[in-house]
């Protein structure tokens, strides 16, 4: 019987002989040699998730101008950083919108520049435009501060996350007979389309369904650098129904995470805009998956036939919290490119990009195999149920 | 031969009934998938050409002699790939197949040649990855 601990396991990566594959590769090695040997065999599974994201954002010290400066209003390319915290720290939020955008008044709006696409330019490197006000204080006297800045010029910049890597999530569709605009995408009328946004078998939450080894401090890849889980996410719902494998039928945990912006990449970290509903960031995530036991083999090795998803109508279930879910699919059946709702056929799409998922999870692999990269164990694991946290809102499916 | 084009008109010839003529005098066939008139009184038309090879050439020599600027379809819209985060989300946006996602690969391809110009994919494609060039 297979037991190993985080330092045998890290004492292997360090010797540059752990056993590393990705939660693709690690499905047709069961196939093959069964969980009891590929458990044995395998000390790391790595998964990885590249899709909008929009709870996310970054802390930044912007510096202190000379005479000193409480920055009340701070806006960088015209997006607006919440600088509602000291002198001159401020959060810039993934979905901010530039005050100038007219957003939906002239419906559908392109949202074209957000606070995700000035997080991309400052990791490309691109100069920023920084525009900042104030009331003035006797410690604080500057009332204006205007420079063109790029992130090296950024004392501290810490993205911190404060909802990702959804663990599940609906698939949308559209029963009314207009066309929809949402976060899900362009929903077309009478079941024209079906989107869906997990990268199903490869994605990091489905892989550690009951987060045995998930939580405070698990080492993560974030944004193309190094970063931590710090807490679980907002609307964290361990109560999901599941099925029989642990894994959620639908959408469930969510992470906080967080990691030093300055060593992240634009690749994975990209701004991106939904016609008719905002702007937001792509974020990549990848995280390792130690193989303590057999049974944690058997969880990375879940494949898409295998995970199921509600399918809600975002014309009328979604938007009025009903929690009714038309059907369940599986992420085989929606990765075909059709599902079937009673008699009809719909053509799927992805929001999330199941290329970028499996890069990551080659990269984080590399990592690893380099020794470079060493797993955490968490200070404590995301609450399961009974622990204190149900989410109780609408996120759709039927949780209400 | 049959092929997609794009049609510039100057003001001078834009209100001249050219694509009678192709049909008439050059047997053409023409499938007009996209026309519209700018604010300068010029002309564009995007249409599916086909017929004899013969008489495609000599109606589009035809219309370049009256001044009407004549291009291969492809060039219009542009996917820029490093901006693509082959995410997917256009290929059912794109009403004629030529943004597909490759499988088991789940990789974007963007086929020129099926393209029908609508522009659904510009503000579709949530990292702006596609772009229109004209």
């Amino acid at each position: 019987m297979t037991k190993k601990t985080y330092e045998e396991i890290n004492e292997k990566i360090r010797a540059g002989e752990a056993v590393v594959v990705t939660a693709e590769e690690v499905i047709s090695l069961v196939k093959e040699r069964g969980t009891a040997e590929t458990a044995s065999y395998v000390d790391v599974v790595t998964t990885g998730t590249f899709g909008p994201m929009c709870s996310s954002g970054a802390f930044l010290n912007l510096g202190h101008p000379k005479p000193r400066m409480r920055m009340s209003k701070v806006l960088l390319n015209g997006v607006e950083a919440y600088a509602g915290i000291a002198a001159v720290d401020a959060y810039l939020g993934a979905t901010q919108i530039p005050e100038t955008d007219p957003a939906n008044k002239s419906f559908p709006g392109h949202f074209n520049y957000g606070g995700g696409h000035v997080l991309e330019d400052l990791v490309a490197g691109k100069e920023v435009f920084l525009d900042a006000y104030s009331y003035g204080t006797d410690c604080y006297p500057r009332k204006t501060y205007q420079k063109t800045i790029t992130l090296k010029d950024i004392p501290y910049a810490v993205l911190y996350n404060t909802r990702n890597a959804y663990q599940n999530y609906n698939v949308a569709v559209n029963l009314s007979d207009r066309t929809l605009y949402t976060y899900m995408g362009l929903l077309k009328p009478n079941l024209g389309n079906a989107n869906y946004s997990t990268a199903g078998q490869l994605s990091p939450l489905f892989n550690d369904p009951c987060y045995r080894t998930l939580g405070l401090g698990t080492k993560i890849f974030l944004g193309g650098g190094v970063g931590y889980v710090s807490w679980f996410g907002t609307q964290h719902s361990p109560g999901a129904p599941r099925g029989e494998n642990g894994v959620p039928l639908s959408p469930a945990g969510t992470l906080a995470v967080i990691g030093d912006l300055k060593q992240m990449s634009a690749r994975w970290l990209r701004g991106v805009s939904f016609l008719g509903y905002g702007a937001s960031l792509m974020v990549g995530i990848g995280i390792p998956i130690p193989i303590l036991d057999e049974e944690m083999l058997k969880y990375t090795a879940v494949s898409d036939e295998e995970i199921f998803t509600p399918v809600v109508d975002y014309s009328e279930a979604y938007p009025q919290g009903t929690g009714e879910v038309l059907g369940r699919v599986s992420y085989a059946q929606l990765k075909s490119g059709q599902i079937t709702l009673g008699e009809k056929a719909i053509p799927t799409a992805p929001l999330s990009s199941y290329a970028g998922a499996r890069q990551i999870a080659g990269i984080l692999k590399e990592w690893i195999q380099k020794g470079e990269f060493l797993l955490t164990k968490p200070a404590f694991n995301l609450p399961l149920t009974g622990e204190g946290v149900d989410y109780k809102g609408s996120v759709g499916g039927e949780i209400s | 031969m049959r092929e997609k084009m794009v049609l510039y008109f100057p003001a001078t010839v834009v209100e001249q009934p050219l694509t009678y003529s192709l049909i008439k005098d050059y047997n053409l066939m023409i499938n007009i998938l996209k026309a519209n008139i700018n604010p300068k009184m010029e002309g564009r038309i995007v249409a599916e050409i086909s017929g004899e090879k013969k008489d495609f050439h000599a109606g589009l020599e035809f219309l370049q002699s009256r001044g009407v600027r004549v291009f291969p379809l492809e060039q219009e819209i542009v996917w820029v790939e490093e901006r693509c985060t082959h995410c997917g989300a256009c290929t059912v946006i794109c009403p004629a197949g030529a943004l597909v996602l490759e499988r088991p690969e789940m990789i974007v391809r963007f086929k020129g040649d099926k393209c029908i110009i609508c522009e659904h994919c510009i503000t579709a494609c949530p990292s702006r990855a596609m772009e229109v060039r004209y």
